[in-house]
């Protein structure tokens, strides 16, 4: 009897457990991304998404030397473990034309997101191709490449003093790259394990053309006719060899041991005391204020990214939209959440919980400019950003150019000319292997 | 005639008391055994040497194109890939001939009678129990030249193992050598430790040196074992991959399996990277013939 019993209350809970399972995956979410702050931040608006409508959101990551790998296996097999996933601008080539990504254009238009967003973010997170108004993308986290550098030695009268005498002018916030370069060489000092700037310099992904497009853009050079797909001209043009070879004088003045260095090495810079200043993604900073991660909170400022000779000033861009998966089977309820999340109040939710709004509205907002010490730096950044390539080779394209640059920036080898003449004859190779322009 | 060759099971044996005749073990171990490999290894090797003559990419919904040789032409024609192959080549080199004498040197030292020779060797043995991964990130600890452990021992200041193009590929060997000198040490050991004992005392009647005696007793009698080691260390080296990309990212130690791993998952150009793994394992199989055939001359002597 006992027996019985047992199993009949077993029978019964199964069917109350499927019965459960059943209901919550109607009523869930999935969004893919990298394991980060920003990703936590996401779930928190997802959880605020579940108190209005009872829609479960669930934000899963993996770290980022995985996250692209990951993801496009996932897309490679049409699985449909993910409903949405915020993926990195340069996929939109390879998600859009690989039919990865629902074709967002009619979305896009029927809530006027190009007006809502900030423009730059519109053009490189969510259009593909360039110019053709076809968005794949919700414009989500706004990123760049920005600097962090240490109040207190720049404040220092001694070495205000100090460096006047040096260099003729006084210590402040680079406004251009022969400061940033001066700032980097007066504080290299080796004997005492202080040193001068932190840069990129891995070349297993993107870091290194991050870091080296921030000198190019500055400069006034370009990668190449985003249109034409012409390069010749443009990655080998005098500002560009001018540009690689002021980020490569700067690889003199970092820390020891700085030939594979990303976001995690230049944050540590400033938290180990190692560096005067270091370039980071904004998504990095929120731990930089927080004197839990970093004992200098209270000593760490700020800037934007600074101009290049001929006063140009522009960024590299970081940063993700949201792309609906194509193999989901809740598109209409994932449609429903972007169309939650465009919303200016969900906007302002998601910039108060740390995540950077593409909203224009909010990001003009002095509310949002002085909520913390890099909110305006970043301000400032959002509207002069370029990106990198975005068409679906684009690996190959990074691959080719942390293959040229990285031996002459870290080895030493040949000249700025010499390599970039390289990358310019990959790059045509590649696009003619591909069908593109010319 | 498959049936007439399994042999009857001796009645007394256990598998009979059991009631396992051959067929059933046939059915129960082997079989599955067989056709998980055809399922999992067979196919896909099949089936990629098929992608291996075409442009597919798996990240893009357009159908693959058969291209001949062209993947083939290509990357027998890329200096980069060239380069990589001599980078691998150098590493197996400096790697498993580092292991070898550490290896034979250690199980030299340890095959006498000495106290706690159980213990010791069980001590040397960890590393090469270690997860490639692990050693790769504690290695990378070990090395940092700001606060690594080596450089302070050894008083080199900051020298940068890692970051230094000509030093990476030598550090990435080292680390290599320290955790699998102990594989080579275990098997030396049981080499040695086979050698007939009177035949050391022959020579010692015969007054026949050290030298002598190491290399006209000690090495021949134990170099087959030797060459099992060698053997399975080049094809581990060959395709070394967590150790050397967890620890640097210099060009100069990219070995060949990075370079196939980024052409695979980064880039995606399934098509090319299946023929870049198809040379890969032509390589290896060739340097392995070689070397079995060695090992069977050594073996007849």
């Amino acid at each position: 009897m006992r027996k019985t019993m047992t199993s009949v209350l077993a029978g019964i809970g199964l069917v109350l457990a499927c019965g459960t399972s059943v209901y919550a995956q109607e009523k869930e979410l999935t969004i893919f991304w990298a394991e980060w702050d920003p990703a936590n931040y996401l779930q928190e608006l997802g959880n605020e998404y579940e108190k209005e409508t009872g829609v479960k959101i669930t934000v899963e990551t993996t770290p980022w030397p995985d996250f692209q790998t990951k993801a496009f296996t996932e897309f490679n097999a049409h699985g449909d473990a993910y409903d949405m996933v915020v993926g990195d601008s340069q996929w939109l080539g390879a998600g859009s034309t690989g039919g990865h990504y629902v074709d967002l254009t009619d979305f896009f238009n029927k809530h006027k997101v190009g007006e809502v967003m900030a423009p730059a973010t519109v053009k490189y997170y969510a259009e593909y191709p360039g110019g053709s108004s076809k968005y794949w993308a919700i414009p989500l986290e706004g990123d760049a490449v920005g600097w962090s550098y240490r109040k207190d030695w720049f404040e220092d009268p001694k070495e205000k003093e100090a460096f006047k005498a040096k260099y003729g002018y006084d210590l402040d916030v680079p406004k251009d790259f022969k400061a940033l370069r001066d700032i980097a060489e007066f504080f290299y000092r080796p004997d005492q394990k202080r040193y001068g700037i932190a840069i990129y310099t891995d070349n297993s992904y993107d870091a290194m053309a991050m870091g080296f497009e921030n000198a190019l853009f500055s400069f006034g050079g370009e990668l190449g006719d985003y249109k034409t797909y012409k390069v010749d001209g443009f990655i080998n043009s005098d500002k560009a060899i001018a540009a690689l070879d002021a980020y490569k004088e700067l690889y003199k003045f970092t820390p020891p041991g700085w030939a594979k260095s990303f976001f995690v090495e230049d944050n540590q810079a400033i938290t180990e005391n190692l560096a005067a200043m270091s370039m980071n993604y904004f998504a990095f900073f929120p731990s930089l204020i927080n004197e839990a991660s970093n004992p200098n909170a209270k000593n760490t400022g700020f800037f934007a990214n600074p101009a290049g000779p001929g006063g140009d000033q522009f960024a590299a861009l970081g940063g993700q939209g949201i792309s609906i998966v194509s193999y989901s089977q809740k598109q209409e309820e994932a449609t429903k959440f972007l169309e939650w999340f465009i919303k200016d109040e969900t906007q302002k939710k998601w910039a108060a919980l740390g995540g950077y709004t593409c909203s224009a509205a909010v990001l003009k907002s002095p509310e949002f400019q002085n909520a913390t010490p890099y909110n305006k730096a970043f301000y400032e950044t959002m509207f002069k950003v370029k990106d990198f390539w975005a068409v679906p080779e684009y690996a190959e394209l990074l691959q080719q150019l942390n293959q040229r640059v990285y031996p002459y920036m870290i080895g030493g080898e040949g000249t700025a000319k010499e390599t970039l003449d390289a990358l310019a004859a990959d790059w045509n190779a590649t696009f003619k292997k591909y069908g593109r322009g010319q | 005639m498959a049936t007439t060759m399994i042999t009857t099971l001796d009645r007394s044996s256990r598998a009979a008391a059991r009631g396992l005749s051959d067929i059933s073990i046939r059915n129960l171990f082997i079989i599955p055994t067989i056709l998980f490999l055809i399922v999992f290894n067979i196919f896909p090797l099949i089936y990629s040497l098929g992608y291996s003559f075409t442009d597919f990419r798996a990240s893009t919904s357009a159908a693959a194109n058969f291209v001949g040789l062209q993947n083939y032409r290509d990357l027998l024609g890329d200096p980069y890939v060239w380069s990589n192959f001599a980078i691998t080549a150098k590493y197996v080199i400096i790697s498993v001939a580092g292991q070898l004498l550490v290896g034979f040197g250690v199980a030299m030292l340890l095959n006498r009678d000495i106290p706690l020779k159980g213990l010791l060797t069980t001590l040397l043995l960890l590393p090469m129990m270690l997860s490639m991964a692990v050693v790769g990130l504690f290695w990378k600890l070990l090395y940092d030249p700001s606060f690594g452990i080596i450089n302070y021992a050894l008083g080199l200041g900051t020298f940068e193992w890692l970051s230094d193009p000509k030093m990476a590929l030598y550090a990435v060997a080292l680390t290599d050598i320290w955790m699998w000198s102990p594989f080579v040490m275990l098997l030396s050991l049981a080499g040695l430790s086979a050698v007939p004992k009177h035949l050391y005392e022959a020579a010692a009647i015969d007054r026949a040196g050290p030298f002598y005696t190491f290399f006209r007793i000690t090495l021949p009698l134990v170099a087959p074992i030797l060459m099992i080691a060698v053997i399975f260390r080049t094809m581990e080296a060959f395709k070394t991959f967590d150790l050397a990309y967890i620890l640097t990212s210099q060009p100069t130690a990219e070995l060949i399996s990075i370079r196939l791993y980024k052409m695979a998952f980064q880039e995606w150009q399934t098509g090319r990277s299946c023929a870049l793994a198809y040379i890969v394992l032509i390589m290896v199989l060739a340097i392995t013939n070689i070397y079995v055939k060695y090992l069977n001359k050594v073996k007849e002597r």
